[in-house]
C-alpha cells in the first residue's frame, strides 16, 4: 500500500536542478524573451553579412558617385540620406557606400570585439578571482591591490594613450600596421580594464565558498589545491559569473565605440559604428540619418543586452526583484 | 609633427651626432626608472627641461612635464584647460543628482505606478544610451534646428555669466540624462529593500508621518551606495570628461589629452592621465571618510 502512494508521488513530483528552475523562469520572463531576440537578431545580421553584400551585389567599401549630389557638396540624393530600393538605409555623405551593408559589417566589428574582450576580461579575472579568494593572506593583499589600482586608472583616457603605443612597440617587433594588429591591441586594451570587475566578484564568492563542507571533504580525501579551486569550487560559481558576463558585454560595446570614435580604435575602411558615428560629426546638420542609423543600432543592441543581463540575474536569483 | 622630442629640436639640419648630443642633454638617453624618477621628483619641487644642447626650460612644481611641441610646461597648459572640465563637472554633477535621487525616491514612494514605470524606462534608455549620440541629436535639434541655444563652448564665468550658462546647457543635460540613469536605479533600489526592514515597520507603527519616515529614516540609510558611486564619477568627470568635451568641442582637459594622443605630444599625455588618476584616488579617498560618517557601522582607524 505504502509503495503504491510513493511510487505515485515519485511520478508527479519531477526533481529539478536549480539551473532548469533559473531556465524556467528565464522562459516565461517576457523581457527577456524580447530582448534575446534582439540579440539573436543582431548576430544574425553579424554571421550573415556577406549574405547581404551577396544579395545586394554590394560590397561595404564601394563608392557609388551617382547617388550623390556634386552640387550639395556630395550628400546623398533623395530624400532620408538616400534611402532606395537598393540602399535600403541609405548612402553615406562623400562617399556614397551603402550604409545598410556598413551598419551589418559594423554589428560583425562591434560584437566580435566585444565578445572576444568579455572572453579574455571573464578568464583573467576568474583565475585571479579564485587564487586570491582561495589562498588569502598575502597573495590575496597583492591582488586586490592590484584590482584597486586598476580600477582607479582613468580608463578611457588611459585606453586611448596606450593603445597607439602598444601597437607601435609590436610594429617594432616585426608585426603589421593595421587592424590585424591594432584589434587585438583593442581586445588586450579594453579585458586589462575589465577583469577586475569579474575578479572582485568571483574572489568575494569564493572566500564564502571555500569554507564549506564539501571543500572540507574534498580536502580530507587529499584533492589538489588545483583540483579544490577548478573541480570544487569553480562549478559553483558559474551563475554570478554568468551574469557579470552578461552585463559586461554592453559595457564591451560601448568600450570599443567610443574608443574608435576618439580616433584610437579599429582602422577604416573597416565598418564600425563608433567610426560611423565619428565621421557623422561633420554631416549631422545635413544628414541626420547618418547619426540616426549607427546611434540607433548601439543603442538597441546594449539596451537588449543590458535587458538580458537583468533577466538573467533575476531568474539565478529569486530574491532579487526589480 | 615627430613624437620624438630629439628629432624636433633637432631641426632640419639634423646629423646622427647632433641627434646623439641632443639625446644626451635632454636626458633621453638615461634609463627608464631615473628618467622617471626625475619626473616624480619635478612633480614635488619642481625641475629644468634641456631642450637641445643649449637651451634650458623651467618648470615650477608642480611640474608634470613639458611639452616640446607647444614649447610651454604641461601645467600651465592643463590650468589653462581646467576650468572648462570644472563648468561642465560642477554643473552636470549638481543636475544628474537632482534628477537622479528625485526621479529614484519618486519610483521608490509611487512603487508600481505610471510614474515608477516612466521613470525606470527613463534610467533604462539612458543606461544604454551613448553621450557622443545624444550630444549630436540634442545639438542637432536645439543648436540647429530651433535655434535656443549657441553652439556648446567655454566662455569664463566671470565675464560672460549668462553665455557660459547657455554653452554649458547641453554638455549639463546630456551628461545628466546619461548619468542619472544609474542614481535613480540605485536609489529606488535601496530605499525598496530599506523600506521592508523592521524599523521602518516600527517608525510607522509609532506614528510617523509618511514623509518623515522616507526622508529621515529610509534616505539616510540607502544613500551610502549613492554617494560611493556620486564620488567616483564626479573624481572621473574632473580628470576630463573625454567624450562630452570631444563631441561638444571644449577646451577642457579631456579635449587636451585627445589632442595630445592625436599629435603624439607624450609629455602631455603622460600629464593629463597623471592628474585624473590623482582626481579618482583623491575622490576615493573623500568617500571613504563621508562613508564613516554616513554608516557608524564604518569607522576609520
Amino acid at each position: 500500500m505504502s509503495t503504491q502512494v510513493i511510487a505515485v508521488d515519485a511520478s508527479r513530483v519531477e526533481g529539478r536542478s536549480p539551473s532548469q528552475m533559473a531556465w524556467e523562469r528565464l522562459k516565461k520572463d517576457r523581457t527577456a524573451k524580447i530582448s534575446a531576440t534582439v540579440v539573436f537578431i543582431f548576430i544574425f545580421l553579424s554571421v550573415f553579412a556577406p549574405l547581404f553584400a551577396w544579395l545586394t551585389k554590394d560590397t561595404p567599401n564601394a563608392f557609388h558617385p551617382e547617388t550623390l549630389d556634386s552640387a550639395m557638396g556630395a550628400l546623398p540624393i533623395g530624400k532620408l540620406g538616400g534611402v532606395s530600393g537598393d540602399h535600403w538605409f541609405g548612402v553615406e555623405p562623400q562617399t556614397g557606400r551603402d550604409l545598410f551593408l556598413r551598419f551589418v559589417y559594423g554589428a560583425r566589428t562591434s560584437l566580435s570585439v566585444a565578445l572576444a574582450a568579455t572572453f579574455v576580461a571573464t578568464v583573467v579575472g576568474v583565475v585571479i578571482g579564485l587564487v586570491a579568494g582561495f589562498f588569502g593572506g598575502k597573495i590575496d593583499q597583492v591582488l586586490s591591490r592590484l584590482m584597486e589600482i586598476v580600477l582607479a586608472f582613468p580608463s578611457i583616457l588611459f585606453a586611448l594613450a596606450i593603445t597607439p603605443v602598444l601597437e607601435d612597440f609590436l610594429i617594432g617587433r616585426g608585426l603589421q600596421s593595421g587592424n590585424g594588429t591594432r584589434i587585438p591591441v583593442i581586445i588586450v586594451v579594453l579585458a586589462s580594464f575589465g577583469w577586475p570587475y569579474i575578479a572582485r566578484i568571483v574572489r568575494g564568492q569564493v572566500i564564502s565558498l571555500r569554507e564549506r563542507e564539501f571543500v572540507d571533504a574534498a580536502r580530507a580525501l587529499g584533492a589538489s589545491k588545483f583540483h579544490l579551486i577548478f573541480k570544487q569550487i569553480l562549478p559553483n560559481l558559474w551563475a554570478p559569473i554568468l551574469v557579470t558576463v552578461a552585463l559586461n558585454i554592453p559595457t564591451m560595446i560601448t568600450a570599443e565605440a567610443a574608443l574608435t570614435f576618439l580616433g584610437a580604435g579599429v582602422m577604416a575602411p573597416l565598418s564600425d559604428w563608433g567610426a560611423m558615428l565619428l565621421s557623422s560629426v561633420a554631416f549631422y546638420s545635413v544628414d541626420p540619418m547618418f547619426t540616426a542609423i549607427p546611434g540607433f543600432a548601439l543603442f538597441f543592441l546594449v539596451l537588449a543586452f543590458n535587458l538580458l543581463g537583468d533577466s538573467v540575474r533575476d531568474a539565478l536569483d529569486p530574491k532579487s526583484s526589480r | 609633427m615627430p613624437a620624438d622630442p630629439a628629432r624636433l629640436a633637432c631641426g632640419k639640419a639634423c646629423t646622427p651626432e647632433l641627434m646623439e648630443r641632443i639625446r644626451h642633454a635632454m636626458e633621453i638617453d638615461q634609463p627608464l626608472p631615473t628618467q622617471y624618477g626625475r619626473f616624480v621628483k619635478g612633480v614635488f619641487v619642481g625641475r629644468t627641461y634641456n631642450a637641445g644642447t643649449e637651451v634650458q626650460l623651467d618648470c615650477a612644481a608642480p611640474c608634470l612635464g613639458y611639452s616640446y611641441q607647444t614649447d610651454l610646461p604641461v601645467t600651465s597648459l592643463i590650468k589653462d584647460r581646467l576650468p572648462a572640465t570644472l563648468s561642465i563637472a560642477v554643473g552636470a554633477s549638481l543636475l544628474w543628482l537632482l534628477v537622479g535621487l528625485s526621479g529614484g525616491i519618486l519610483s521608490a514612494i509611487k512603487r508600481g505606478t505610471l510614474i515608477d514605470r516612466g521613470s525606470q524606462a527613463f534610467a533604462l534608455a539612458g543606461a544604454s544610451l551613448q553621450i557622443y549620440f545624444v550630444g549630436l541629436i540634442l545639438q542637432f535639434i536645439f543648436v540647429n534646428k530651433l535655434e535656443w541655444l549657441p553652439m556648446p563652448g567655454y566662455i569664463s564665468p566671470f565675464e560672460m555669466p549668462l553665455e557660459w550658462a547657455k554653452e554649458m546647457v547641453l554638455p549639463w543635460v546630456t551628461l545628466a540624462f546619461l548619468l542619472s540613469a544609474i542614481y535613480s536605479r540605485l536609489t529606488r533600489s535601496g530605499m525598496i529593500e530599506v523600506m521592508s526592514e523592521d524599523y521602518i515597520r516600527t517608525a510607522r507603527a509609532k506614528g510617523l508621518s509618511a514623509r518623515r519616515i522616507n526622508f529621515k529614516h529610509v534616505l539616510r540609510s540607502a544613500i551610502t551606495p549613492i554617494v560611493t558611486v556620486f564620488g567616483l564619477d564626479l573624481g572621473a568627470l574632473l580628470g576630463g570628461a573625454v567624450i562630452t568635451e570631444y563631441v561638444f568641442n571644449i577646451p577642457g582637459l579631456g579635449k587636451l589629452a585627445t589632442e595630445a594622443v592625436e599629435n603624439v605630444d607624450m609629455p602631455v599625455v603622460t600629464g593629463t592621465v597623471l592628474l585624473a588618476a590623482i582626481f579618482i584616488i583623491t575622490a576615493n579617498m573623500i568617500v571613504d571618510i563621508v562613508y564613516s560618517f554616513l554608516d557608524p557601522k564604518v569607522r576609520l582607524k
